[in-house]
Parts: structure tokens; C-alpha cells; sequence
């Protein structure tokens, strides 16, 4: 048996301590990991506490991130809680097993600490990894500080293994800004963590000899569509799911969460929608706005990035002016996906509020309260105007000319 | 019930049939007779893990299988790696107590052709055996890529003709000798190591239960004709695996904890290397008189291999 391990109340743990707690007590059966930078804490807090004794499973350390979701992959076909951790390149690096794990409907935890991608070879936070995993069949949970990466890869493990559900889940949190600051947490007793996630229950194990099963078949044309279908629906499906999970999760702990977060959005006519610890940022900008000067300003989050929360995003915006999508991502030749996805919902709403897009922070370049509320104030005047009065994407934060694409057609 | 010691081919074709006839594998292919070997030697519970390739895809192909047993692909490179994998969810739930029976005993296989051996899984390959897991990796050696139409792989010999190194007018095909894989696993620290040869298939079950039963990493690089890629007739693969055994192309032997290298097969007539090559259509160009200095480097290689083989064996290092 493994240890118990004894917590205060509240422990003051950096986001990627506060992830290597919450996979101890998951006491999940294999972790097979490599370590990269900033989730390295992860991988190497969980040594510890398997070389404590506070670990029972095994731990692999193998020798790439593909190896080390290919382990995953094996290990959770024969039957178990499975786990790693990565970040940036690392992720990148896995993105071909990525869709194996969800096309096998093996719920595998990966606790992603954001961080761009090279090249310019960049160790700071930026969403780069957590977009190029978008598509990838998995759910996505997205944590603003250490106590939601806790609380999110508590959940992401009853998420991913509920027989209504079975797919891999991500916990995202920003490289550096959550992962390495030290916050206040409240984590939960050894004891009650596992008891709200459970056992872990098998299907289909390759253990089960008395039942062989075939994981990783071929499909071509006759076979590949239905099997994506379905897939794709499970992943939307998981919304209820999602939204159980939360409720369960504050009846225990009395932390709501929702698959999108509105914040001061009650009479908002200027809404923010960003990603990780931004929207901390943002909130704090709203609630200086509208103390200070008196401007509507709300903020909307997407707790779960995947399955997007199309529906609830057109709920939280349909009465507003004007929205400004951020995107941490370098869109490669389009718009921002937040901005892309944002708009896509609001294109069926009867208003259809203007929307900017803002592409900032990449490579960790810094994102400032005062930013925050220009941006804001900027909203403001697209809605006082009625249309855009600045080209649709802009870039924050950029040093140099400034940078912009497209011009409203709704003036 | 699998057989403990195979006396005669009857009684061994009729034991514990776990990999089902129907497949799509090319009539002449060598590959399932390797693979039934393995299944049919042993008793135990098989946990099995295939990168993609010419078996994998010919195996598997839903809505049906030919894997009577637990089965895994994942990708063109990481079947060590999931095997590795599900060997450690074993050794976790074994010790908490979570398997559904605890007491049937299980080894863990994968197998990966020459291209995913040699080439792209390599790295997977050499983490798992290095980290120590209890499996046993066998690779099926047709030295092409045969699965995507023949193209080279770092398996490929002197002189073979394949679409990405052919034979042309100025060229006599692929220009260099095969990797020596039996080698960098002894030396990547795999239990035990050996070459074997489905047409030699006593010596071949016995090496398989060998590596099974050692608890540890083991690997096992097989000699599986290709009719397709290396073209001969469907029903010559057997004939065609005696002149590659009998000509030390592919000689059978082991290697124990890295240093106890025993020869498994003395041909007593040694045929020359031509004799082998001159069966198969992708050495044909070889046989014009231009390209007569292949044919001397490809015996001149094979005799000093064998060379070394004894040599080794005599010297236990």
C-alpha cells in the first residue's frame, strides 16, 4: 500500500506541484514520462514520492515523449489508470500517439504545462502546444492557476474513465506563470481525492485473457468515417459528463466550475475571451474598468477548450457589443482559433456582436493589467462606433511597426 | 495446449492455433510461419504488440482478426514501446492486486518488420531493452520495406535491387552491407539475442521458449523471405531460407547476457553465397560480368562473418 501523505489545509504549491500531488493521489497504475521544460516538476515531484514510497504503481521513465505516450497507449490497453506530463516540443513529439490513444478510446490523463513552440527554440509559456492538440480527440481542460490544475487533473481522470466517456483527457496550464508560482491551494486528504475519483474500472483489457481483444485495428474507407463519427460524439457527448464531474467536484469541495467561466457578465457590453492565466489578467482588468471608469466590461473563459463549448460561448455572448478574442498562439496565416471558433459560435446568434482578435504573449512575452484594459477601452469605442475602428487581428505586445490584418466590411 | 518439446512437424502444425489462418498475408510469405511458431511453443497468456507493417495491417483488418490473443498496434515504430507499456500495467496490478487472474502466467511479445526494427523503431527498440522490461522483440527481417512496395531499409544487403535503390545502368543497387542488429541489441544489454530461421524451425522454437522464459528483455532478428520483394516463386520460401542458412547469409546463433555467443546450425555443406543470390530476382543484375566484384565482396563478407562467429564463440567475449 502505498503511503499516505500528509496535507495542511491550505500548502502553498506552484501549478506543476500542485499536478504531481493530485497524480500521486490518483494513485494511478503507470506513469511512463520524459521529462521537458517547465513540466519537468511533474515528472520529477512523482519520482519522489514513488522513491517515498507514496506511489504504488510503476514508474517508466523511457526515452522520448513518443515513447513515453506510446507506453501510455500499451499501458492502458492492458487495463489501468495511466498518466504523463509534458510541454511544447515534447507535445509536439507526441502528437502522432496523441490521436492513437483517442482513436483506442483509452482515457490517459496528460497534464500539459504550456510553453511555445520552437523555432526560435522558446522555453516560455505560449498556447502553441495546447492548439496544436485541438484536433487530437481529446478533451482539453484548461487551468488558470495552481489550485485549477489541482482541481482539473482530479477531474480529468473521473472525465476520461466514465463509461459514457473513455477518452483521453489534457489539463492545460501556462508554462512558467502557473506552473513555477507559488499560490495558496487547497488541495483535498489523500483519502477524499481518491474516493471522488474512484476506482479505476476496466474495459476491454488486454489482461483479460479470457476475453483477447484487438486494439489498434485498420480501417480504410468502408470502416475509418464511422469510427471518427463516433468518436467525434463521444467527445461531444462528454459535455453532460464534464458538467457532472464539476458539480460532484464542488458538492466535495465547494470550487464551481463550469465549461465556460463568465465573469462580471451580467450587463457586460464588452467582453474579453482568453485562455490559462490571461484570464486572471482580464478579470482584473474588468473589475478596475468598471470600479475606475465605469465601462461594462466582462470576461468569458473556456474552461474546456475541447469539446468547445460552442453552445455555451453563444449563451455568455449573445447580449454583448463587441468581443475580443486573445489568442497566445502564432495563427500561421489565419486568425486566431479562439477568435476563429468564437466567431463561428456568434455567427448563428440574432446580434452578432463584433469581434477583434488579438494575438499576444507569444514566446511568454509578458501580458500586463494595463494592456488588458487598453484592449478593453478599445472594445468600448469599437462599440460606441458600431463597427471595428481597427483592423480585425492585431498583435499586443509587439515590439516594432505595428502589426494588423483586415479591415471591418460592416461599416 | 502448446507443445514443451516439437518432435515432428504434424504434431506441431496441429498445436494451440492462436493466429488464425485466414489473413492477408501474400501466399509464400514467411512471416506466419514465424508467428505461429511463437504461438504455437508456448502455453502461457501472449500479450502482443505489432508495429505497423506488413503483418499488422494483414492481421488485423476490421471488423475482423486473426489474433486469438491480446493484441496492440499503435504505430510504425513504438510496438517495443506498448509492450513495454502493458508489461508495466502487469507488474502494477499484479502487486496491487487488480488482475482478474493473478496466477496465469503472461509474457509479453512484440514483433516489427526490418524497416521498424532497423530504421524508424530503432530508438524505441533501445529504450525498452535498456530500461529492462520482460518482453521479447522479434523482428522479421525480409530486408525491404515490403508493406509500402519494396523500398531500402538499413537491412537491405549489397547489391539488392529495391524501388528507392535500384539496379540500373550505372548502378548495381543498394550500395551497403545490413546493420548488424544481433549485435547492438547483445551490446544495448538484451538478456538474450539470437538470429533464427523459420525453415530451421526445431532451432527456432527453442530459441523463442528460450527468450520467453528468460525473465528480461530479449530480441530475436528472424530471416523472413520475401516472395514478393525479393521474387521467387511462392512455393520455394522454405527452399530459398535453406540456401540462405546453408550459404551463412544468415547464420543461426545466439548470444547469452552479451558474451555467450553459441552457433545454433552448422550447415554440413556450405554453399556458396552466388548459389543463394542467384535464386532470388532482386540479386539478378549482379550476375552480369560488370558486377562480378559484388559478387566476390558478398563472399568474402560472409566468410569473414563466419569467421567472427566462431571466433567469438570460442573466445567467449
Amino acid at each position: 500500500m502505498a503511503e499516505r501523505y500528509d496535507l495542511q489545509e491550505i500548502e502553498v504549491w506552484d501549478g506543476n506541484y500542485a499536478a504531481a500531488h493530485a497524480l500521486r493521489q490518483a494513485q494511478v497504475d503507470v506513469v511512463a514520462a520524459y521529462p521537458i521544460t517547465p513540466s519537468t516538476p511533474i515528472v520529477e515531484n512523482y519520482g519522489q514520492f514513488v522513491a517515498d514510497g507514496y506511489v504504488d504503481g510503476e514508474f517508466v521513465m523511457v526515452e522520448s515523449e513518443h515513447a513515453a505516450m506510446s507506453g501510455c497507449v500499451g499501458a492502458a490497453a492492458a487495463g489501468g489508470r495511466v498518466a504523463t506530463a509534458t510541454s511544447s516540443q515534447g507535445f509536439a513529439l507526441m502528437a502522432e500517439v496523441l490521436y492513437q490513444a483517442s482513436g483506442m478510446r483509452l482515457p490517459i490523463v496528460l497534464t500539459v504545462v504550456n510553453r511555445a513552440l520552437a523555432s526560435p527554440l522558446n522555453v516560455r509559456g505560449d498556447h502553441s502546444d495546447m492548439y496544436l492538440g485541438r484536433d487530437s480527440g481529446w478533451i482539453q481542460l484548461d487551468a488558470f492557476n495552481a489550485q485549477e490544475a489541482y482541481d482539473m487533473t482530479l477531474c480529468a481522470f473521473k472525465i476520461g474513465e466514465d463509461m459514457r466517456v473513455r477518452l483521453p483527457v489534457m489539463i492545460h496550464q501556462d508554462g512558467f506563470i502557473t506552473s513555477h508560482t507559488a499560490q495558496n491551494t487547497n488541495p483535498l486528504q489523500d483519502e477524499d481525492a481518491y474516493a471522488f475519483i474512484g476506482e479505476y474500472e476496466t474495459y476491454q483489457e488486454m489482461l483479460d485473457f479470457s476475453k483477447p481483444v484487438t486494439y489498434g485495428a485498420q480501417t480504410e474507407e468502408d470502416w475509418h468515417f464511422e469510427h471518427k463519427a463516433k468518436q467525434h460524439k463521444a467527445l461531444m457527448d462528454s459535455r453532460d459528463v464534464i458538467n457532472e464531474v464539476f458539480d460532484a467536484f464542488e458538492k466535495k469541495t465547494g470550487r464551481k466550475y463550469k465549461r465556460v467561466e463568465s465573469y462580471m457578465m451580467e450587463d457586460a457590453e464588452v467582453a474579453i475571451v482568453a485562455l490559462g492565466a490571461t484570464v486572471e489578467t482580464c478579470r482584473l482588468a474588468a473589475q478596475q474598468l468598471r470600479a475606475d471608469e465605469g465601462l461594462k466590461v466582462g470576461v468569458v473563459a473556456p474552461r474546456c477548450f475541447r469539446p468547445f463549448p460552442f453552445d455555451n460561448i453563444r449563451e455568455a455572448l449573445k447580449d454583448v457589443k463587441t468581443v475580443c478574442c486573445m489568442d497566445r498562439s502564432s495563427p500561421g496565416g489565419a486568425m486566431g482559433a479562439l477568435f476563429n471558433e468564437v466567431s463561428a459560435a456568434l455567427y448563428s446568434t440574432k446580434n452578432r456582436p463584433l469581434v477583434t482578435n488579438y494575438i499576444y504573449g507569444l514566446g511568454g512575452r509578458d501580458f500586463a493589467v494595463e494592456e488588458a484594459k487598453r484592449i478593453m477601452r478599445e472594445q468600448k469605442a469599437h462599440a460606441d462606433a458600431g463597427y471595428i475602428t481597427t483592423q480585425i487581428q492585431q498583435f499586443s505586445g509587439l515590439r516594432g511597426p505595428k502589426l494588423g490584418f483586415f479591415e471591418t466590411n460592416r461599416r | 495446449m502448446a507443445i514443451t518439446s516439437i518432435k515432428n512437424l504434424k504434431e506441431f502444425s496441429t498445436a494451440n492455433e492462436r493466429f488464425e489462418g485466414a489473413h492477408l498475408l501474400c501466399p509464400g510469405c514467411a512471416h506466419s510461419m514465424i508467428v505461429r511458431e511463437l504461438m504455437n511453443c508456448s502455453d502461457d497468456n501472449l500479450v502482443i504488440a505489432t508495429n505497423t507493417g506488413c503483418l499488422e495491417v494483414s492481421t488485423a483488418v476490421y471488423p475482423y482478426t486473426a489474433w486469438d490473443t491480446s493484441w496492440i498496434h499503435i504505430g510504425f515504430e513504438n510496438a517495443a514501446t506498448a509492450a513495454a507499456g502493458a508489461e508495466a500495467m502487469y507488474k502494477a496490478r499484479k502487486r496491487k492486486g487488480t488482475l482478474k487472474n493473478p496466477d496465469a502466467p503472461v509474457k509479453f511479445v512484440a514483433f516489427g518488420g526490418d524497416g521498424s526494427t532497423y530504421d524508424i523503431g530503432f530508438q524505441w527498440l533501445s529504450g525498452a531493452v535498456e530500461r529492462g522490461h520482460d518482453f521479447t522483440y522479434i523482428c522479421l527481417d525480409n530486408e525491404v520495406y515490403a508493406n509500402t512496395g519494396g523500398q531500402r531499409s538499413s537491412s537491405t544487403p549489397i547489391g539488392s535491387s529495391t524501388t528507392t535503390s535500384p539496379a540500373g545502368r550505372v548502378s548495381y543497387g543498394e550500395k551497403k552491407m545490413k546493420k548488424d542488429m544481433v549485435s547492438i541489441m547483445a551490446a544495448n544489454g538484451a538478456h538474450y539475442v539470437a538470429q533464427l530461421a523459420p525453415n530451421k524451425w526445431k532451432i527456432m522454437a527453442k530459441g523463442f521458449q528460450k527468450a520467453l522464459a528468460i525473465e528480461g528483455p530479449c530480441f530475436i532478428n528472424t530471416v523472413s523471405a520475401c516472395t514478393t520483394e525479393w521474387k521467387f516463386d511462392p512455393k520455394d520460401t522454405v527452399h530459398i531460407m535453406d540456401l540462405a542458412t546453408d550459404s551463412l547469409v544468415f547464420p543461426l546463433y545466439e548470444i547469452v547476457d552479451g558474451y555467450e555467443l553459441n552457433i545454433l546450425y552448422r550447415p554440413k555443406n556450405v554453399i556458396p553465397v552466388k548459389d543463394y543470390l542467384g535464386a532470388q530476382g532482386r540479386f539478378k543484375h549482379l550476375f552480369k560480368p560488370e558486377n562480378k566484384h559484388v559478387l566476390d565482396e558478398w563472399q568474402k563478407r560472409v566468410d569473414a562473418s563466419w569467421e567472427r562467429l566462431q571466433r567469438r564463440e570460442e573466445a567467449r567475449v
